[in-house]
């Protein structure tokens, strides 16, 4: 996983809430086997209406979303993850995400960033007044900066930490296979398995 | 020190938990399809990883199968890539499989109870939001994305951090031809489609310990549509008599059982936050809107966008109102529908069909629209049929389908058209879900029998 530690770019101001990860990307964009290529299904139903903000020339090439609240609601494909990353998109900016899409991005090297609904209003009005408005988004302060406004977010330490050094959770869980050997014999003896099949 | 139940469950199951980090939970059972797994395991591959405990893992194709014609190869191409792509994983890493035509195939969420491979205490991981279903079981199960599957496949393990819980009381008693879908669409109503946000909802009062299992399993459903990761409910006589007999269960029932009657919420615990609902004042519920939480009583009107207060809810109803097609204030009796869906992992379980079709025995659909009936199993689907469910549908005029998650999501070709309106047992009515500019209404199975008679949305005490 590439590193994560500043990021500096325009972004795409997406005045709405409750935006499901179906129309993040819709089913039937998720039959590939592959990472990669998502970009095509962001939005899909949405991109049809030239009026969308995603087909307005001016936000080109944003790399950070700014979103209403409740982003990423339903179901847990991670390639609603993959098909903002694949779009370009580094940063998603809300007031709130649903869980499962959240820890998904974080693993995945996206960042997502909780702020206040009156500042991610404050920024809409900034990025619609100037579609080049720079933000910035500082993982060392955990800080988001436009023009001459500093707004602070939250992070735990340790997934800060990850990002910032582009860990792989697999690779930091299997050093500590010693404590899943021994857990593993503790176990009851009841608890089901899948095998062998019984009927 | 008192607990909660998924405390209980929690804390049973960490393997590491240091200062700062968040804790490593022992995963029991891990379910698999074929849409959210290729890309774990290619990671596997690529890494050199193998399966840690294949014995702990099951697999089945659901998401996009089609429902007709399962003896013929997969018509599209990508769809029959991705099933392939699962078999060929399955086998390569020693996984144990449910194909099309296996009579354990079948929506994921309904073949763990099924098999008796869900059972109180667990904790059970599947890359589908839905995970949630088991919690009926006093289990901890939640939806997990793919980097997650591929973490559980390798090790067995998910680093997470602690939740906080919800109590959701539902006191009272449910009037007849009220059901636990109606308990769950009012309960989203009320909280939100991010009420539960960060939270694990444990549901219990006296409405909720009157359910069966399967209702049970439709109320945890649909937790995540709160924003929940995982619902649960206390498992009791109803729980334990549900798994008895079911292959998977224990061979040596008494330990088992003398564990799962020390899985509930000790008295004094104390939850983060707590809801109450009185099962004595609902009704069928249906949705209007495009998300789950934009829902009222079947009785009632389309609501006015303009009396609600909050500017967000304003603009997302108004949103929703146009996208459905619909007018504020017309009554939702009046609102006609094409499509009838009765399925999913929310509501094709053997209860769900055996109650749809109580009320359609005898009778015809109305002429202007079409009735899918997709079991959630292969095993539901041949139980229907041993008590001959399927001619009742049938000499309805409905159609009766292969199990698979089918129209709830339409990857397969059970989709809606540009337009068409469907009353849907599923679990999303989010813009496009069922077909690109389809629209959806939520309903229980009763009502769902009931629109299809009428042609309108219904409830079985408007025949």
């Amino acid at each position: 996983m590439e590193k994560f530690i500043k990021h500096t770019g325009t972004a795409v101001p997406l005045r709405r809430s409750n935006v499901d990860t179906d129309q993040i990307i819709p089913a039937v964009y998720l039959k590939r086997v592959t990472r990669s290529g998502f970009e095509d299904g962001l939005f899909a139903a949405w991109r049809n209406d030239p009026e969308f903000v995603l087909n307005n020339p001016a936000y080109g090439n944003a790399t950070v979303l700014v979103t209403g609240v409740d982003f990423g609601t339903g179901s847990s494909r991670e390639h609603a993850v993959w098909a903002l990353q694949n779009y370009g998109f580094k940063v998603v900016i809300s007031s709130r995400f649903a869980d499962i899409f959240r820890g998904n991005s974080l693993k995945g090297g996206l960042l997502t960033v909780i702020l206040d609904q009156n500042d991610v209003e404050a920024m809409w009005l900034a990025i619609e007044a100037d579609p080049t408005t720079q933000i910035s988004v500082d993982l060392v302060s955990r800080s988001v900066s436009y023009n001459d406004v500093v707004l602070g977010f939250e992070i735990d330490d340790y997934t800060r930490w990850r990002l910032m050094e582009g860990l792989d959770d697999i690779g930091l869980t299997i050093k500590n296979s010693d404590s899943i050997d021994s857990f593993e014999k503790s176990r009851p003896e009841f608890k089901p398995a899948t095998l062998p099949i019984r009927v | 020190m008192a607990k909660t139940l998924a405390e209980k469950i929690w804390d049973e199951h960490i393997v590491r938990a240091a200062a700062g980090e968040p804790d490593l939970l022992y995963i029991d059972l891990h379910l698999i399809h074929e849409v959210t797994s290729p890309q774990a395991f290619d990671g596997l591959r690529l890494a050199g990883r193998t399966v840690r405990r294949p014995d702990l893992t099951i697999a089945t194709e659901d998401h996009n199968v089609p429902t007709q014609n399962i003896d013929l190869p997969i018509a599209d191409p990508v769809s029959k890539l991705q099933v392939d792509t699962l078999r060929a994983n399955c086998a390569e890493f020693g996984i144990r499989l449910h194909s099309l035509g296996d009579k354990d195939q079948g929506v994921v969420h309904v073949v763990g109870p099924q098999l008796g491979l869900t059972q109180p205490g667990m904790t059970i991981v599947c890359g589908d939001s839905h995970t949630s279903t088991h919690g009926a079981f006093g289990a901890l199960a939640f939806g997990i994305g793919t980097s997650e599957v591929e973490h559980v496949l390798a090790t067995q393990t998910l680093p997470l951090a602690r939740p906080k819980t919800m109590a959701i009381n539902v006191e009272g008693t449910l009037k007849l031809g009220v059901t636990s879908k109606d308990i769950i669409l009012a309960i989203i109503a009320k909280i939100g489609t991010g009420g539960g946000q960060g939270y694990v909802i444990e549901y219990r009062g006296e409405a909720i310990r009157a359910l069966s299992m399967e209702s049970r399993m439709t109320v945890c459903n649909m937790s995540i549509e709160a924003g929940a990761r995982a619902g649960l409910i206390a498992p009791d006589q109803t729980t334990f008599d549900y798994i008895v007999g079911k292959p998977h269960a224990p061979q040596n029932f008494d330990p088992a059982l003398a564990y799962w009657q020390t899985l509930f919420t000790d008295e004094d615990a104390k939850f983060d936050v707590e809801v109450t609902i009185n099962a004595d004042e609902l009704e069928p519920f249906v949705t209007w809107g495009t998300n789950p939480a934009q829902g009222a009583p079947l009785n009632s009107n389309v609501p006015n966008p303009a009396d609600l207060k909050d500017d967000e809810a304003r603009g997302a109803a108004e949103r929703a109102l146009i996208y459905m097609g619909l007018e504020a204030g017309m009554p939702l009796k009046n609102i006609a529908i094409d499509t009838v869906f009765l399925g999913s992992c929310t509501n094709g379980r053997i209860e769900d069909l055996r109650a749809a079709a109580h009320v359609i025995k005898g009778k015809k659909i109305a002429s202007t629209l079409r009735m899918l009936v997709v079991p959630g199993s292969a095993r539901v689907r041949l139980e229907a049929e041993a008590e001959g469910l399927d001619k009742v549908f049938i000499d309805a005029g409905a159609e009766w389908r292969n199990a698979g998650c089918s129209m709830c999501l339409g990857m397969n070709p059970d989709q809606l058209a540009v337009g068409e309106r469907a009353a849907s047992t599923s679990n999303r009515n989010f813009e496009g879900r069922q077909g690109k500019g389809g629209r959806t209404h939520l309903v229980s199975p009763l009502v769902a029998a009931a629109t299809a008679l009428r042609g309108t949305l219904s409830s079985p005490a408007d025949l």
